[in-house]
């Protein structure tokens, strides 16, 4: 038997209704979507920024401008999409505003290679689960990740910590798909590098 | 495939995005030379790790704190838009 297929079988994304009951002046409509991503932004602008206090009232003044802007959101993207993007230019506003004699941006650090060359060639064992407990883990991995230059931090954080797609990564940071590869193929290359002088293999006879 | 053609589709590897003869190519070549196969190894480690440890977890009491001051603000600017 045929299957009948009706038009409109896409599947609509639930902040759409969202959105648009918003536009209308449902406040709480506005308020579900706040609850929905307020723990991802803060995340974002806690990886951005690697400060609790500006991670704040990133999320704060990010979840205004939404609120204020809501209007200007066309649905091209989705709604988390346009949202993180907000946060991520607050993100490195504060970061440029921090410092002065430095430029913030997301073409920063394109040029150097520094560190984006494999050099150390051990395997990882045990498994870094098994090398540290949870909480000098935390602190290692936390350690790793302030290192790196804002750009890749920025890319890692929302492909491979927030699972964005390329595309929405892409799109989140206003950069070509092509340029996220870049970046992002230099982050994971460089967080490997500086993360195996904590959990490479041990050669025999040296200490732990 | 060498050492350098391998580290340039590392991140299409990942992601699933490499054609099968490219990834026949890519496991051809970590089966020979034992260095990439670790560098493929532990960067897929690195990802996994920073995908399972969660780093900045918002306690519920800040969430509550900051999800109250975005409605109070939003809420003083009246309705959306």
């Amino acid at each position: 038997m045929p299957t009948i297929e009706s038009p409109g079988t896409e599947e609509v994304h639930p902040d759409v209704a969202l959105v648009a009951r918003a536009k209308e002046g449902d406040t709480a409509a506005f308020e579900q979507l706040v609850r929905q991503y307020e723990r991802q932004i803060f995340r974002v602008a806690q990886h951005i920024t690697q400060n609790r206090e500006d991670a704040e009232d990133i999320t704060q003044d990010a979840f205004l401008k939404a609120y204020e802007k809501l209007d200007q959101f066309q649905g091209n993207s989705k709604f988390s999409t346009w949202l993180v993007r907000i946060a991520v230019n607050e993100s490195l506003m504060r970061l440029r505003k921090r410092k002065t004699s430095k430029t913030v941006s997301m073409d920063e650090d394109v040029q150097t290679e520094e560190g984006s060359i494999p050099r150390d060639f051990a395997e990882w064992r045990p498994n870094p689960e098994q090398l540290y407990n949870q909480a000098e883990l935390g602190d290692i991995l936390r350690k790793t990740i302030q290192g790196l230059p804002p750009g890749f931090r920025t890319v890692f954080t929302l492909r491979d910590i927030e699972n964005l797609s390329t595309e929405e990564t892409a799109e989140a940071l206003g950069l070509s798909v092509p340029a996220v590869k870049s970046r992002l193929l230099r982050a994971r290359l460089q967080l490997r590098e500086r993360l195996s002088r904590y959990f490479r293999q041990k050669k025999e006879g040296q200490p732990a | 495939m060498n050492c350098t053609d391998l580290l340039s589709h590392l991140t299409d590897y990942f992601d699933d995005h490499l054609s099968k003869e490219l990834r026949e190519e890519v496991r051809s070549h970590t089966a020979e030379c034992q260095h990439c196969k670790v560098v493929l190894n532990t960067t897929h480690q690195t990802i996994e790790v920073y995908k399972g440890n969660e780093l900045y977890e918002i306690s519920p009491e800040l969430r509550e704190r900051l999800h109250s001051a975005i409605m109070a603000k939003c809420s003083k600017k009246g309705s959306p838009c």
